[in-house]
């Protein structure tokens, strides 16, 4: 659990980076700090493992003030991902990987193992790349390592900024994926820096939306995209916010509220999709195809009903339209 | 017998001397160079950290280097004739120490700096203590640029120690000098191909302990 109590950081030159921010980061989520460039977001990230100091106020980890620790072990106990990767060029990836441990002076045989077990968690096969150096890696790749680095010591707390910001978008949507799977293992309290909100969105537990140093919403994501709570927060979310929303919701929740359509035989060439698949995806495969309906089906291949782009629209009318209040934008 | 034949007569007789002047010589430039790496490397390190001093400091070595060493010689010998000092090695060796210092310390600070600073930035958030990240981060990748530094500095040496004769710091310039003063010249010639010899080969060397020195992961950069 990461609390940070009225905090503020005031820059040389009168540079007021954080203004008064207050909030709780829950043992096991994933925050999603977001905002636009400037806001505040690396600086709040930076004061966790004291590269920043904080001018006012305080942080906790579990309960304890991040001041009243040793710096050097404070930052051993915490998970730190950057956006340029970070490794180290001089060492191989199994020296990068374990360069925490071998700061806690791990023995020889504890770091063997646990390189092994995080390459695999990381998805990169442990023996090719041992002796390998950072810059033979592509830049998924070497951001593999940098997560797997990051987890080495099995922190608790985990930071990350942009981690996966100077990724092309499809292998940063993999990784994103890869990323969620592993949290659903190691459960590690996790702030995370973004300033894309599609990236928050399918990331966060909850989000902090910043702006100017200050937070103006902090939420779940679907609470940010249906109740925005003033114009700085509807405007960031975008117009397209109801479509957004849409990922959070899969063909589930959908036949939940309004059921699915019947099956017509007669129709050729119909794709299928996964009973769980989010309602975003699902909607650009019924718009990529020519026929008007796709038939769900469950994870054992069972077909259960099909979904047309009328059904679609009825249950995002009635999760967001109805739920929202009514949006003064136009 | 022709020009060439006496020049290998003249190397046959006076190949000891060859020898024991190429020694000195290489002793000369050795100790300066070793001292110049103990003060010029953690000086270049520390500037670092210093702004102001660093300006300062690498300023006054770009102005010690444009000084011709001939005078540099010609300011020492009053200076150290206090000490009884005056000519010989200890001249020299100071002369070599002082124009060794721009290389090395310009090119230790300019390598640290140039650490990219989102692998310092990593260190330091991982938890490495200075020294943990000057030795296990940072020397480590500025090692190329470090070496490169001390290898200009020794092949400038080598031929700046050619001058030091003429203060009777002895070395292969004792032969050219000679040389000039009875126009002989075998000792003229022997004495500059000596020197050029020496600095080829101190290069070479050098440019294997580099390689040897540069980390396996940079290799492609540099
Ligand atoms: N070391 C520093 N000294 C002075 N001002 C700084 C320093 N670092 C950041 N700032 C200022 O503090 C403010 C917040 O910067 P910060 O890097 O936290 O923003 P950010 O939200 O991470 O932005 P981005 O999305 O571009 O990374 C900016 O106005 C920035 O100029
Ligand atoms: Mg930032």
């Amino acid at each position: 659990m990461i609390t940070f109590d009225h905090v503020t950081k005031i820059y040389e030159g009168d540079v007021k980076a954080v203004d008064d921010v207050a909030f709780t980061v829950e043992k096991g989520d994933i925050c999603v700090l977001l905002g636009p460039s400037g806001c505040g977001k690396t600086t709040l990230l930076r004061m966790v493992n004291r590269l920043e100091s904080i001018t006012e106020g305080e942080i906790r980890i579990n309960g304890k003030s991040n001041r009243d620790l040793d710096t050097i072990e404070l930052r051993r106990s915490i998970g730190y991902v950057i956006q340029s990767n970070g490794l180290f060029p001089n060492m191989t990836i199994e020296e990068n990987v374990t360069v925490v441990p071998s700061l806690l002076g791990w023995d020889r045989k504890k770091k063997r193992e646990r390189y092994h077990t995080l390459m695999e968690l990381v998805g990169l096969d442990p023996a090719e790349y041992r002796k390998r150096y950072p810059h033979e890696l592509s830049g998924g790749q070497q951001q593999r390592v940098g997560v797997a680095r990051a987890l080495a010591a099995d922190p608790p707390v985990m930071l990350m900024d942009e981690p996966f910001g100077a990724l092309d978008p499809i292998t940063r949507e993999r990784l994103q994926d890869e990323f969620i799977q592993i949290q659903r293992e190691v459960k590690k309290t996790i702030l995370f820096v973004s300033h894309d909100i599609d990236e928050a969105i399918k990331m966060g537990n909850k989000i902090v939306l910043m702006r100017d140093g200050k937070i103006m919403q902090h939420d779940t994501p679907s609470e940010i995209l249906v109740h925005p709570k003033n114009e700085f927060v509807s405007r960031f979310v975008g117009k397209d916010r109801a479509i957004k929303n849409l990922s959070l919701h899969t063909v589930e929740d959908l036949q939940k509220e309004i059921g699915l359509g019947d099956i017509n035989e007669t129709i050729q060439d119909t794709k299928t999709v996964n009973i769980h698949q989010d309602l975003r995806n699902t909607l650009s495969t019924l718009m990529n195809q020519e026929a008007e309906q796709v038939i769900v089906t469950d994870d054992h291949g069972e077909k259960l009903g099909t979904v047309t782009i009328d059904h679609v629209q009825r249950y995002l009318h009635l999760e967001i339209r109805e739920k929202a209040p009514v949006s003064t934008e136009g | 017998m022709t020009w060439f034949q006496e020049w290998i007569e003249f190397l046959n007789v006076n190949l000891p001397l060859i020898v024991d002047l190429t020694v000195e010589h290489v002793a000369l430039v050795g100790l300066a160079i070793l001292v110049a790496i103990l003060i010029g490397v953690p000086l270049g390190i520390y500037l670092t950290t210093n702004e102001y001093l660093a300006s300062t400091i690498l300023q006054a070595a770009s102005i010690m280097m444009t000084i011709p060493s001939i005078a540099l010689f010609g300011v020492m010998i009053p200076l150290l004739s206090i000490i009884n000092k005056g000519i010989g090695f200890v001249p020299a060796f100071i002369a070599l120490v002082l124009y060794s210092q721009l290389p090395i310390i310009r090119n230790t600070y300019t390598a640290i700096k140039n650490v990219d600073p989102g692998v310092r930035d990593a260190a330091i958030g991982l938890g490495m203590k200075t020294v943990q990240r000057l030795f296990r981060v940072e020397i480590p990748n500025a090692m190329p640029v470090i070496m490169a530094g001390i290898r200009t500095a020794v092949v400038m040496n080598i031929g700046i120690g050619v001058i030091a004769a003429f203060i009777g710091a002895g070395g292969l310039g004792v032969m050219i000098v000679q040389g000039i003063v009875r126009t002989d010249q075998y000792l003229i010639v022997t004495g500059s191909i000596a020197v050029s010899l020496l600095a080829i080969i101190a290069d070479v060397l050098l440019g294997s302990v580099q390689k040897w020195l540069t980390p396996k992961g940079l290799e492609t950069n540099s």
